[in-house]
């Protein structure tokens, strides 16, 4: 600190209140980068959707949801696929909700904190990246060849629980673990077992978290085609699925737009594909909304 | 001075008195066969011998010998971190949930050792209620916090007569009885804090362990509550750990001074009783200069 007149310390104070130069083109400039990488995402995905509602927007109609698929591009449908895929949700669904969700109480509510544990925690998580090919060739392996049930919806199924199972066990713990401990430590101090403490007080909290986390593993389900194909989907088949013939051989949505996009003429490879990606992405959203909504209307009870 | 209450030794029937017929006799609290008798306070609820808590290798509590007689509320005072939760939660096995806390020494309970290996820490925490720092209803309503104790523990019987009767027990029913089923949550701080004690006396338990249950609330809920205790008094052993010294002097019959105890030489701190007596000793005629200092103001 040295002794300066007044008005020489307040000149100081104002110079050291400019900006240098250079700064604020340097910031600029990061900023400017910061926004551009935001907008590279957006600007192709709003392109793609765009491309897609152009090029499929003129073939959906109400009659493309109710035929099955044909050579000619103007009677072709997409009935067997789109209950190929309602039926492969709802049974993943059935399959993976209970198996997932019991992990999830397990490892967050009765698991002693042990090696073992450890081993199982980090094996799920790593499980979440593993290519989704690679489920399918376990569900091929073993429910197609092994258990003998063929290219069947169950085996295709099997294929999307193996592959959603880890995702959704991670977010069902997450939703347990957000619930307070204080909950739990008021009913075990009032003689409720830990059992029950889990069932009545935990759950009832978690449970639009687990809903929101089982749909959004869901959504990432809808659009997979290498698992199904590889565990039987066919490409065309000239009837319903429902879910529960689950032994029936079965067609799905994203089996059935390689389908169309592979095939020579136009009008199937642009067209008819785009219009049948149109659909995915609506019941994609539709899901998505649902989990949006749920997280929404229970967040911030807390 | 109080003199403790001198009521006939429980037999073991006793001990299910309101209780449902969820259990049999044999799986409730057993006598450990051979444990000799133990007399200092007459008939107390407590009496704990050489009580340590590590949480792993960390001493919390080192060689805590006290007793708590019936029907009189005790308090635990002190600074902080001096292990007064972790003492008070031993009397229930709220330690269990600890992951690696380990406790040494004998906690005794109407005779029986909380700890023997075959008691069922479940039971012991119906017989023990415990009312927390932070309020901490059930995101339910007024009414299910209050029913969820009664029917874990099988209560067959009028629930609603219940109900009324645990809130009215804590002064609460005025103020909620035209509407049991809106949410626990739109209660004020003070309101929960009552609903949580009656959600402890819907279960009739023996003790209520009270962990600061004053502290999250402005002064005149905490009149309410400590209005409460006094009355609660009458049925209850109520064990209150309380940072303020006031309130120890206001509502609690006896009182034990805890402080940090920190030996240079083998580097270890742990909590310890310094000094144990009727409250009005320890706060007029206190012996360890310790506890003066710190009723005084001096530390803490």
């Amino acid at each position: 600190m040295s002794l300066s007149t007044p008005a020489r310390s307040a000149a100081h104070a104002v110079a050291i209140l400019r900006r240098p130069r250079g700064r604020t083109a340097k910031e600029r400039a990061f900023q400017s980068v910061l926004f551009l990488a935001t907008i590279v995402g957006v600007v192709v995905l709003g392109a793609l959707l765009v491309e897609v509602l152009r090029d499929g927007a003129g073939r959906l109609e109400w009659r493309f949801l109710t035929n099955y698929t044909s050579r000619f591009a103007d009677r072709t449908g997409i009935l067997a696929g789109l209950t190929g895929t309602l039926s492969l949700m709802a049974i993943t669904a059935l399959l993976s909700f209970p198996i997932g969700v019991g992990a999830a109480i397990y490892l967050e509510e009765f698991a002693p904190d042990n090696r073992f544990t450890r081993l199982m925690q980090v094996n799920i998580a790593n499980l979440a990246g593993v290519p989704s090919v690679v489920y399918g060739l376990l569900a091929a392996g073993i429910f197609v060849y092994l258990l003998g049930f063929g290219g069947a919806l169950i085996s295709g199924a099997m294929a999307l629980t193996l592959l959603i199972l880890p995702v959704l066990i991670v977010a069902a713990r997450e939703a347990i673990r957000a619930v307070p401990s204080s909950i739990r430590e008021a009913g075990l101090a009032l003689g409720a077992t830990p059992w029950q403490v889990t069932s009545r007080q935990v759950m009832p909290v978690a449970m639009p978290g687990i809903l929101t986390g089982t749909i959004l593993a869901l959504s990432r389900a809808i659009g997979e085609a290498a698992p199904i194909l590889v565990a039987g989907a066919v490409f065309s088949r000239r009837a319903t699925s429902e879910p529960w013939r689950i032994l029936e051989a079965f067609a799905a949505l994203p089996v059935q737009i390689f389908d169309f996009a592979r095939r020579p003429q136009q009008a199937f490879q642009v067209e008819v594909a785009a219009a049948a990606i149109l659909v995915l992405l609506g019941a994609l959203l539709v899901m998505n909304t649902v989990a949006i909504v749920l997280r929404n209307r229970y967040m911030g009870r807390w | 001075m109080p003199t403790p209450q001198v009521s006939t030794p429980l037999d073991t029937d006793d001990w299910v008195r309101a209780e449902g017929a969820r259990r049999p006799t044999e799986d409730l609290l057993r006598h450990r066969p051979g444990a000799p008798p133990h007399h200092v306070v007459e008939d107390p609820v407590f009496a704990l011998q050489h009580v340590t808590v590590r949480y792993g290798t960390v001493t919390a509590v080192r060689d805590v010998s006290l007793e708590i007689p019936r029907n009189e509320i005790v308090a635990l005072i002190g600074p902080s971190g001096c292990g007064k939760s972790t003492l008070l939660r031993c009397l229930n096995r709220m330690n269990d949930l600890v992951p690696d806390a380990r406790v040494e020494g004998e906690v005794r309970y109407n005779g029986h050792d909380v700890y023997a290996s075959d008691v069922d820490p479940v039971e012991v925490r119906r017989r023990i209620g415990m009312v927390f720092q932070k309020p901490n209803p059930f995101p339910k309503s007024v009414y299910e916090n209050i029913a969820f104790g009664p029917r874990v523990n099988g209560h067959r019987g009028d629930l609603d007569a219940l109900v009324e009767r645990s809130l009215r027990a804590a002064a609460l029913w005025d103020e909620v009885k035209d509407n049991l089923n809106g949410s626990a949550l739109a209660l004020s701080g003070g309101q929960q804090q009552r609903l949580c004690i009656a959600r402890t006396i819907a279960v009739e338990p023996d003790v209520i362990l009270m962990d600061e249950p004053c502290s999250a609330l402005d002064p005149i809920a905490t009149l309410k509550i400590e209005d409460l205790m006094r009355q609660l008094r009458e049925r209850y052993t109520i064990v209150v750990v309380t940072h303020n010294m006031q309130q120890a002097a206001r509502v609690s019959d006896r009182t034990a001074f805890l402080t940090l105890d920190v030996d240079e030489d083998r580097g270890e701190r742990a909590g310890i009783v310094v000094e144990y007596d009727t409250t009005e000793r320890i706060f007029t005629q206190a012996v360890d200069e310790r506890t003066e200092a710190y009723i005084t103001g001096r530390f803490g």
